[in-house]
């Protein structure tokens, strides 16, 4: 009886503690994008007896010059930044799959991918960004395009690194030798092995990509202004900014952090619950 | 240190340099080639609708856009060669000019973030290194993580708050006071005017190398020879600066100076938010301006510089260390 009560009251497991922060981080993420879909549209019209109120509690986050409410620009912002996230992801992983396999297949085109890797890191990120955005003279679909087109190569690395191990082990060498293509060998072995990692790497993309999202798009090469984006916010923000109205920086920015802070958790945790001892290494 | 091993290396790197350069100037011509600009009426602005067809198919002839691209792409290659990256649309001087005059003011900013960031990262992964476990290495590694996932201009809007806005320290913009001839301008401005910017690089510099460093802190006080100077009874401080500093120092000078590429692309967003006028401010206008000479020319530049980076950490990798440079460690 007193055993059992020891046990109840004692701490959680590592493994337990992970998946709550998953549970946790995913169900806070569903609101804040799910919310955006809710806001009265009214709130966005322009009221102009209502504009450039500070914070109060009608107006969580104030309104704007226009008197359009903040909170409200802010949540449509953000459920934009995660779709156009989501869709720049999965193209990068995509991406990163197919060159990772491409490598794998002989020397040759290992050596090209590992060069196209070396080329598009010896650029700075913003500037290919804003090289390709320039070209497809800017909106969503440049973004998206821009994006999905500069996120591979950290994912593409370690993805080719694990092929390089996984390639020689003996039960893909008989599979070959049992006359397998290496397509199938690649969709029968190599995908449900790398998996995890993939969905790991998809999942730290994210906060990557929105980020650049807001940073192009702050920029002026990314969204157009009509779209309420986060990094259309803050740069029109930058205008009224001397006049004293931190609201107008301060509350999108900060919902942003939030935004990017609690994906990088997740990817974090969901990494520490598909390989808990590659985790243990480098925890103290 | 042989002098054929340096060559080699030399050689290594500019064939290199070189075929990253070629690469890129591919790529990015394709890609303008492909952007909806149209060079003519970009060049021209707002006179075009005096411009006749007539007058436009001699400009296209002129200018050699009927030719096919290959002919074109050499054509420009060629003149870059020559160092003659055309003139800019929006100053109308020469890009190089721009260039070299817009880098000073951004070597200024991004140098000064540079050391700034480096030596406060490197501090505060070694007390986070020392202390792991403790109240203080969670809250280092707290920022650190949150740092990575905070947008730098939206730091900077911060900072541009607080201090320019409500507390009135430093000016809203600009690398100089507005209403003063240019060759009036003290070093004091000059550096009133950089600070905020470089604390807003600095700020999110530091994650990097703070993070690096106490994983390396880490790992070194976890080595054998630590285990023996601590036998040997040194503690605290005096074991830190015997064994610890030496051991951590190489890698983080390596990986700030692996960094250029994140520093170039922050400098471009403080820049933006401060109105600094240097590279970073140019790429944005020549590229909201249609300015495409002067922005293929920092395109170029950019890689010069990150390459330039990763070359220093490839030497001091290769022989600061005085083991890898006796060979012992390959």
């Amino acid at each position: 009886m007193n055993r059992e009560l020891v046990i109840t009251r004692k701490k959680w497991s590592l493994r337990k503690q992970t998946l709550a922060l998953i549970l946790l981080s995913v169900i806070i993420l569903f609101i804040m994008v799910t919310s955006g879909f809710f806001v009265d549209a009214k709130k966005l019209d322009v009221h102009l007896e209502n504009r450039n109120i500070a914070p109060s509690l009608s107006n969580l986050f104030g309104t704007d010059w226009l008197g359009r409410d903040m909170l409200a620009r802010t949540l449509k912002g953000l459920t934009l930044s995660f779709s156009v996230g989501i869709l720049a992801a999965f193209s990068s992983t995509v991406i990163a799959v197919f060159l990772s396999f491409l490598a794998s297949l002989n020397q040759l085109l290992d050596r090209m991918v590992t060069w196209c890797i070396d080329l598009f890191l010896s650029l700075p990120h913003i500037v290919t960004l804003l090289l390709i955005a320039f070209a497809f003279g800017g909106g969503m679909k440049a973004v998206v395009i821009g994006l999905a087109l500069t996120h591979w190569p950290s994912l593409t690395r370690v993805l080719r690194a694990e092929l390089l191990q996984i390639k020689n082990t003996p039960y893909i060498q008989i599979s070959r030798s049992l006359g397998k293509s290496s397509w199938w060998i690649a969709i029968h072995h190599y995908l449900p092995l790398l998996a995890p990692q993939i969905i790991v790497g998809f999942i730290l993309m994210f906060p990557h990509a929105i980020l650049h999202e807001a940073t192009i798009t702050f920029l002026g090469f990314g969204l157009s202004p009509e779209e309420p984006a986060i990094g259309i916010i803050l740069s029109e923000s930058m205008k009224y900014l001397s006049t004293g109205m931190w609201w107008l920086a301060f509350f999108p920015g900060l919902s942003l952090l939030v935004m990017i802070s609690i994906f990088d958790l997740l990817g974090q945790n969901v990494r520490k619950f598909v390989s808990p001892y590659q985790f243990k290494s480098w925890q103290v | 240190m042989p002098l054929k091993k340096i060559s080699l290396f030399m050689i290594g790197k500019i064939a290199k340099l070189m075929s990253l350069i070629i690469a890129v100037s591919i790529i990015s011509f394709l890609l303008i080639k492909h952007s909806p600009i149209d060079p003519i009426q970009s060049y021209i602005g707002a006179d075009m609708s005096r411009v006749g067809p007539e007058q436009r198919e001699k400009l296209e002839e002129y200018w050699g856009l009927n030719e096919p691209l290959t002919t074109q792409f050499f054509s420009w290659a060629q003149s870059i060669f020559h160092g003659d990256f055309g003139t800019s649309l929006l100053y109308r001087s020469p890009v190089i000019n721009v260039i070299a005059d817009r880098f000073l003011a951004s070597l200024a900013l991004m140098g000064m973030a540079w050391i700034f960031s480096g030596l406060f990262g490197f501090v505060l992964g070694v007390v986070a290194g020392l202390k792991r476990g403790k109240m203080i290495d969670r809250i280092i590694k707290g920022y650190c993580f949150l740092l990575s996932s905070t947008p730098t201009f939206w730091v900077g809007l911060l900072l541009l708050i607080i201090f320019s806005v409500w507390l009135g320290w430093f000016p809203v913009g600009l690398s100089t006071p507005v209403g003063i001839l240019t060759t009036e301008v003290s070093l004091l401005d000059r550096i009133h005017h950089l600070l905020l910017p470089a604390i807003t690089l600095s700020i999110i510099g530091v994650a990097n190398v703070a993070l690096h460093t106490r994983e390396k802190l880490i790992d070194v006080y976890n080595s054998e020879y630590i285990r023996f100077a601590k036998a040997s009874g040194e503690k605290g401080f005096i074991l830190f600066w015997r064994h610890g500093l030496r051991n951590i120092s190489l890698p983080a000078i390596t990986l700030q100076f692996t960094s250029f590429g994140e520093l170039f692309g922050g400098a471009v967003l403080a820049e933006q938010v401060f109105s600094y006028p240097g590279l970073g401010q140019a790429i944005v206008q020549a590229g909201l301006g249609g300015d495409v000479p002067l922005f293929l020319g920092v395109v170029l530049f950019s890689v010069l510089f990150v390459f330039i980076g990763n070359t220093i950490a490839d030497l001091l990798y290769q022989w600061v260390d005085p083991r890898l440079r006796k060979g012992e460690i390959r």
